[in-house]
């Protein structure tokens, strides 16, 4: 058996095995994730848009997945009146 | 109440629509009333692989816009007479299978059948997430091969959150085919093999259908391998699938693993 093994190609089963292992836990996590970030996101638009007013399609949220740390990146377009007036009504009370 | 079958699998040319036939001939076999519903509209071909493409007037899509009765869609097979089958829209456009039609169509055969089998289309559109939509139980049809066991996964992922079981949080229950299982591949290594499979998808063993000339003689043929030869090995394998289908605790041989040492080696060098 072993003197067989020595003279055929390398088996490619394990390597199949171990490529579907990594790739699978990715993605059933980044499926997992999506929802993640839409509830994220949800809420994020109403905390702020309690305090200002913000355009819904003015915020994008992203998760970036790493090997080590995952990072959650907000970027929240404010319009310039809707700065100056949440400003104003601070001063007020 | 007959039960409601999804067989699906994502990927295509995996096996789905061979083992729509193939199961619902071997319980129509053992005296089960099985209808057998073709999604695939647009690539309608069910109707070709159980030999009833010259009989097909009135399809899916014409119940659903009551352009037809169900009784007028469905055909009887001249083999078997409690198989029938529901043909999909060759010409039609997908779009007509809609949601309340589908719910109304299934809700109808349920009634009248003890199987319902739907053979999805292959993708994770309209037409597979609808074939799933109603499902008591789904086959997940796979081959031991890296893209259909990732495609797998995704449907299992489907299958677990857009059913109307999942949704109302009910667990679905899910099945493996594992088929054109090639064990001499298997065994020198160049194959993932069955348990490799399993680990991956975690979801229980229905059957494994091994590669074989007899699967692809049963489709030139226009008959389901279960009929074309009862005692084939991928036959025996659809049978085996059916019983425990059914609830019989059936232990699965993994094909070429009972082989003692000289058949391993005569095997071997003939493969």
């Amino acid at each position: 058996m072993k003197l067989f093994k020595l003279f055929s190609k390398p088996q490619s089963a394990p390597a199949a095995r171990e490529r579907l292992q990594v790739l699978l836990a990715h993605e059933r996590a980044s499926a997992a994730g999506s929802d993640l970030v839409a509830k994220l996101r949800d809420e994020i638009v109403r905390v702020i848009s309690r305090h200002m007013h913000i355009e819904q399609d003015k915020v994008s949220v992203k998760m970036e997945r790493g090997d080590k740390v995952s990072t959650l990146a907000v970027d929240v377009e404010i319009p310039f009146n809707a700065a100056k007036a949440a400003a104003a009504r601070k001063k007020a009370a | 109440m007959g039960k409601v079958i999804v067989v699906t699998s994502g990927k295509g040319g995996v096996g789905k629509t061979t083992s729509s036939a193939a199961l619902g001939a071997a319980l129509a076999q053992n005296g089960e009333k099985v209808v057998v519903v073709d999604f695939d509209v647009g690539l309608r071909n069910l109707d070709l692989v159980m030999g009833a493409e010259r009989r097909v007037v009135y399809d899916l899509v014409n119940v659903i816009q009551g352009e037809a009765k169900l009784t007028q869609a469905l055909i009887r097979d001249k083999r078997v007479e409690t198989l029938y089958l529901l043909p999909a829209s060759q010409t039609r456009d997908k779009e007509n299978l809609t949601p309340e039609g589908v719910e109304k169509v299934i809700a109808a055969l349920k009634k009248a059948f003890d199987w319902v089998i739907c053979d999805s289309p292959a993708g994770i559109e309209r037409g597979a997430t609808l074939a799933m939509r109603h499902a008591d139980v789904a086959i997940v049809v796979t081959n031991p091969e890296v893209s259909s066991v990732r495609d797998s996964d995704r449907i299992i992922g489907l299958l677990d959150s857009k059913t109307l079981k999942a949704e109302s949080g009910e667990r679905m229950e899910k099945h493996l085919l594992l088929t054109r299982y090639d064990p001499a591949r298997a065994e020198r290594g160049d194959m993932l093999k069955v348990d490799d499979v399993l680990e991956i998808l975690s979801i229980p063993l229905l059957g494994i259908i091994p590669e074989s000339m007899d699967v692809l003689r049963a489709s030139n043929l226009g008959s389901p391998v279960t009929l074309a030869d009862e005692g084939s090995a991928p036959a025996r394998a659809y049978f085996d699938a059916v019983r425990r289908l059914k609830g019989e605790a059936l232990p699965v041989t993994v094909p070429g693993e009972k082989r003692g040492f000289f058949g391993k080696f005569f095997g071997r060098k003939a493969a």
